[in-house]
């Protein structure tokens, strides 16, 4: 794990004046070195531009200063190739079947069909969806419409993967099955995986590092290693360190969401009449 | 058969029973109604005869391209205004209120525009249903996910892909709402306009039966109306559940 894969450096992000407010500094400085093949996690504070980084990393979003490269080039305006994003938000097509959906990104290459067929199946077989293949998204759960999301990423063979909360909306038993399926593709791909959270048992659980962010703007207050082996599952939480690993986490993002809660309680009073 | 519909056509059943034991029995007099069978009865001779084949092709023909018009032309309003907001805030409280304006006062002004021939109907047809059309590309466009823009962005596609492969297709509920529409728009229109104004096709043909006093054939050219709008509505009802069942919206 020692070739940079994706670099940040010096990264800010701010939001211009609206509804009459000054401009917002959402986030930074950044910086950031993410190793070839590392599964590294960060969690903060609500509002401290967690989204917005990984927006900036895919090439979705500019920065307002400083700059980020993905194996050696530049990030700019676009999202390079490479970068696969599974969105926090349901993101599947409802208009296709799972099938579809998965060979939705392949199908815009221009891949001979024959070949899109096979990668297709392979990433249904891995991610379990070898029954609902026909099916329409509306016909599945939450936690199998996310599993569609990420079959369509993993299809494209990434070499870096940026997820946003994918199990947010899942019940807590789901997100931990999930989050071994994660691992289990992590394994297989070799893919670099950045995991934005706000679940700390999760980061730590799955992640080599755990980047703590500070209330927004939002920067690195701690780096946390875990140690955990490459072939961890989610039995980790019942590991003795995992309890000492989330609550070095917990202390340092405990002042920082404070800061955040703080801040919102007073914006509230601030409108109240 | 579900249940649902088997009871719709019952009741739709019944209530035609219904009538035409009143009418038979003379409870409404025929003055005012005839029995449902002899309007499906003389409607079947009128359609053999031929008699009203020139004007069901006027009136058909004017409302197929009024809908036309009024879908093609509201997709392309609607996607404009929604491209520029400014736009938008002008035309928002004119489409709000659209419907409270008389279209029909405008027909003289049509006839000096446009000549005196099928296209000052066309055009009362055409904007009695444009708003519906342009109504319902906007609140389409207003719904498309964000997220689903973002994965357009990820998977590089240009605006073109973006518009055909994502925009449309997450629109597709809310413009198959503004072609139903435009539908029931355009033949209310054009009906109505050849009622009042014109000199031939179906409305006409319906308002010239009733200043002759001729019942029979009043009642069945309605009756006939009424059965093609009930039957074009019920099929794009039925594809309209079959499409938002696949959404898990039916």
């Amino acid at each position: 794990m020692s070739i940079s894969h994706a670099e940040l450096r010096e990264v800010r992000k701010v939001f211009p004046a609206a509804g009459g407010q000054g401009d917002v500094n959402a986030l930074g400085p950044i910086d950031l070195d993410l190793a070839k093949g590392e599964f590294i996690a960060v969690v903060g504070p609500s509002g401290c531009g967690k989204t917005t980084l990984l927006e900036i990393l895919a090439g979705l979003t500019a920065p307002s200063g400083g700059s980020i490269a993905f194996e050696g080039r530049l990030v700019h305006g676009e999202v390079p190739d490479g970068i696969g994003v599974v969105f926090q938000e349901d993101a599947s097509l409802p208009w296709l079947t799972v099938s579809d959906n998965i060979s939705f990104g392949l199908r815009r290459e221009g891949m001979d069909a024959a070949e899109i067929k096979r990668r297709v199946e392979d990433v249904i077989a891995f991610m379990g969806l070898e029954d609902f293949a026909r099916a329409y998204p509306a016909q599945l759960s939450g936690g199998m419409r996310q599993r569609v999301c990420i079959a369509r990423t993993l299809v494209l063979e990434p070499r870096l993967i940026l997820l946003d909360e994918p199990f947010g909306a899942l019940d807590q038993q789901t997100r931990l099955l999930m989050g071994d399926e994660l691992l289990r593709l992590w394994r297989k791909t070799g893919a670099t995986i950045f995991l934005i959270t706000h679940a700390i048992d999760e980061a730590v659980m799955l992640a080599d590092r755990v980047a703590v962010m500070s209330a927004r703007p939002g920067h690195f207050i701690d780096m946390v290693k875990t140690n955990w082996g490459t072939d961890r599952d989610s039995r980790v939480v019942a590991d003795e360190r995992f309890g000492a690993l989330t609550g070095r986490v917990w202390t340092r993002l405990r002042d920082e969401s404070l800061k955040s809660v703080g801040r919102s309680a007073n914006r509230l009073a601030a409108a109240a009449p | 058969m579900k249940r649902v519909t088997l009871v719709r056509l019952c009741v739709i059943a019944g209530s035609v029973l219904a009538v035409e034991a009143l009418c038979r029995f003379g409870v409404i007099s025929r003055l005012t109604l005839l029995p449902p069978s002899e309007m499906a009865a003389y409607l079947v001779r009128l359609l053999v005869s031929g008699e009203i084949n020139q004007a069901m092709l006027q009136t058909f023909s004017n409302v197929a391209i009024a809908f036309v018009l009024a879908i093609v032309l509201g997709f392309v309003v609607g996607a404009v205004i929604h491209a520029i907001p400014r736009l938008r805030r002008a035309c928002d409280q004119f489409l709000a209120s659209y419907y409270s304006i008389p279209i029909f006062v405008f027909y003289p002004l049509f006839v000096s525009l446009l000549g005196l021939n099928r296209w000052p109907l066309i055009m009362i047809g055409f904007l009695f249903a444009i708003t519906a059309m342009v109504i319902a590309t906007l609140n389409g466009l207003d719904r498309v996910p964000p997220v689903l823009l973002k994965l357009a962005r990820v998977h590089r596609m240009s605006r073109s892909a973006e518009a055909l492969r994502i925009v449309l297709p997450a629109t597709g509920p809310y413009l198959f709402t503004g072609v139903k529409l435009a539908l029931a728009y355009s033949f209310i229109g054009i009906l109505a306009g050849e009622f009042i104004l014109s000199g031939g096709g179906l409305g006409y043909a319906i308002a010239y039966a009733y200043d002759a006093f001729d019942n029979r054939t009043m009642y069945a050219l309605m009756l006939f109306v009424l059965v093609v709008v009930t039957a074009i509505n019920s099929a794009l009802f039925i594809w309209e559940q079959r499409l938002l069942q696949r959404r898990g919206r039916g």
